[in-house]
């Protein structure tokens, strides 16, 4: 993680046959009261690649996540997806259109096994009616059986967690817990990816785990991935593009390199011209 | 956790009863419990249909309380709009297992509109919306005499298979039990499939369940129908049961009875609301038994003896839950836990 000298390969990287639709979002306000949280904020995630978006405590980050999940309603600009405007749709609506995330602080539901956490990716494409679910009717079964062999050979396999599914979620330790989030929303077979933090209180191991996951999703999936992240290490090591927030702006974006020499970056980051943002 | 079990394919991992030991238990219980009328007398009969009406209404209230966490007060009533659906069709003629089905729809239509509340409130506030359908319900229940026979009730006609009558404990033990069975194989069906994970998503975050693409207006009326359609076949087998009913059964006691049973015996499994009915019925009957024995010994305090075995059951309950917050179902978990251990130790 410490080598940078990849870092310019990052944008070279090879993408893959299929990759995941575009985001974009237009000049975006958001206000809570008197509080400019967004100040029209516009940058897009292109199909397919890793855009990370970075800046110091309160910048907007989780905001502009929560705007494009729709939990946030802007005042004004808008959230496209694939190029269809999705600013006004109901939230789970977004689940169909492609659209995952993972939370900062890990989101799981305690009530249920890793598997069934899992399983609850594919909601949205299931269809079985309330009685044939009751009854276990052979279609709402031939639907279960299909979405179990679907997140076992796409998910489970591939995060390397068969050897957990049968238990809790909570008695997994906190590294394991962002992994089966991850996977739940890979369960989605989502166009695009949101990670809010994903390596947030990871140690270095875990946090060079979850890179190497996120780096193999976009890779072998070609989704478009866009995350927040505080780890300027991972952040800078496998983005191929990043936006810089700072008090509700985008002040600035680009490949790694070049936000790392902006000067506006370092005065928010530092306070001062000095130094590379670590 | 059981050894020595192997999976070759999801299709047997997903199967409802994937072990061996499990099935033959089952089984045994099902013999047991359908001979039950041939070896067992009068009284435990019949309080074995009224543990059956409660099961039914249990698993009800589980689904929507336990596995939705959406608290509802409003159970009890729901029994009620059942008891007088069967009631209003059994005097025009309609037989049973048409009757049974349609007073789990109305009272599963009337459960979607008493669960409006739900997508604005949560928690406490969601009891206190219930609470309030309650009170409509009972008052309707007492105002509608052409329907419901007012205060003094109304009879409910037996139910009837061709020449055969369900009279007496024995054969309405029998159609109880049909019901139970079905509909707790139902419940069980339901938690494994997309729309049951969705009611333990809603109950465990809510936020995260929408992101999942879980439709919460969709998913709570759900939960509120599917555990009102059980509270409607309860109160459908209790009027068949019963054959007489006043609006003075459906008081909230029987609400907070039901909670009861369902935080007892374990929230969110069948298991549970088939242990934490029967708990909540049998226990302050073998009470009051010991009261009335030990009533023997004690002449002078006798009077003093019935509110102490109630006293005794509100005691028992607090133990059970400080001891086991999951309740029954969890200890049973435990103790089979133990069992396969054995003689090793966790």
């Amino acid at each position: 993680m410490q080598d940078r000298s990849e870092t310019a390969s990052a944008n070279d990287r090879r993408l893959p046959a299929t990759v995941g639709l575009a985001l974009a979002v237009d000049a975006v306000e958001l206000r809570f009261g008197g509080i400019r949280a967004l100040r029209g904020v516009s940058f897009s995630a292109e199909p397919g690649r890793i855009t990370a978006v970075i800046g110091p405590n309160g910048a907007g980050k989780t905001s502009v996540f929560n705007t494009i999940s729709g939990f946030y309603k802007p005042a004004s600009g808008r959230v496209m997806l694939g190029g269809v405007d999705i600013t006004r749709l109901p939230i789970h609506a977004r689940a169909a259109r492609g659209l995952a995330r993972t939370f900062q602080n890990i989101a799981l539901f305690h009530g249920l096994s890793v598997l069934e956490n899992i399983k609850l990716g594919g909601h949205h494409t299931m269809r079985a009616g309330l009685l044939s679910a009751m009854a276990y009717s052979p279609w709402a079964r031939r639907e279960e059986l299909a979405l179990r062999a679907e997140v076992e050979r796409k998910v489970i396999d591939f995060l390397e967690i068969d050897h957990i599914r049968h238990l809790p979620v909570g008695v997994l330790p906190y590294g394991l817990q962002k992994r089966v989030e991850l996977a739940r929303a890979l369960a989605m077979q989502p166009q695009v990816l949101l990670l809010d933090e994903p390596v947030a209180g990871m140690n270095r191991e875990e946090t060079e785990d979850m890179a190497r996951f996120i780096l193999d999703v976009q890779e072998e999936w070609g989704v478009t991935v866009l995350l927040v992240e505080h780890d300027m290490g991972m952040v800078m090591d496998i983005s191929s593009k990043v936006v810089v927030l700072n008090f509700g702006e985008v002040i600035a974006s680009g490949t790694p390199d070049e936000v790392r020499k902006h000067p506006g970056v370092i005065q928010a980051y530092l306070g001062a011209e000095s130094g590379v943002p670590a | 956790m059981r050894t020595g079990i192997f999976h070759e394919t999801f299709k047997s991992d997903e199967r409802m009863w994937a072990v061996p030991a499990v099935r033959l238990w089952l089984l045994i219980g099902a013999l047991v419990l359908f001979t039950m009328p041939l070896w067992s007398g009068d009284y435990l009969l019949a309080m074995a249909c009224i543990v059956g009406i409660h099961i039914v209404a249990t698993l009800g209230l589980n689904i929507t309380t336990g596995n939705a966490g959406l608290i509802s007060l409003s159970h009890g009533a729901f029994l009620g709009v059942g008891c007088y659906t069967v009631a209003w069709l059994g005097h025009r003629g309609v037989p049973f297992y048409l009757t049974l089905p349609a007073a789990g729809l109305s009272t599963a239509c009337l459960g979607v509109i008493v669960g409006l509340p739900s997508l604005r409130v949560k928690g406490v506030y969601l009891a206190i919306a219930t609470l309030a359908a309650h009170f409509i319900l009972t008052f309707v229940f007492r105002e509608w005499v052409s329907v419901t026979g007012g205060v003094p009730g109304t009879t409910i006609p037996r139910a009837t298979l061709g020449d055969f009558v369900f009279v007496g404990d024995r054969r309405n033990f029998y159609l109880i039990y049909g019901c139970a069975v079905i509909l707790a194989i139902a419940a069980r069906n339901l938690a494994r499939t997309y729309i049951g994970r969705a009611f333990v998503a809603v109950r465990d975050r809510d936020i995260s369940a929408e992101i999942l693409g879980v439709d919460l207006l969709r998913t709570k009326l759900q939960a509120f129908a599917v555990g009102a359609f059980y509270a409607g076949v309860a109160g459908g087998l209790l009027g068949y049961f019963y054959g007489a009913i006043t609006p003075e059964y459906f008081v909230l006691t029987l609400s907070v009875f039901y909670l009861a049973a369902v935080i007892v015996g374990g929230l969110g499994t069948v298991l549970g609301s088939i242990l934490g009915a029967a708990f909540m019925t049998f226990v302050p009957e073998a009470l009051r038994l010991l009261v009335n024995a030990s009533a023997h010994w004690f002449p002078g305090v006798a009077g003093l003896l019935l509110p102490m075995g109630q006293a005794v059951f509100g005691l028992l309950i607090i133990v059970f839950l400080v001891c086991e917050p999951h309740g029954l179902s969890a200890i049973w978990a435990r103790v089979r836990r133990v069992i396969h251990l054995w003689p090793f130790r966790t």
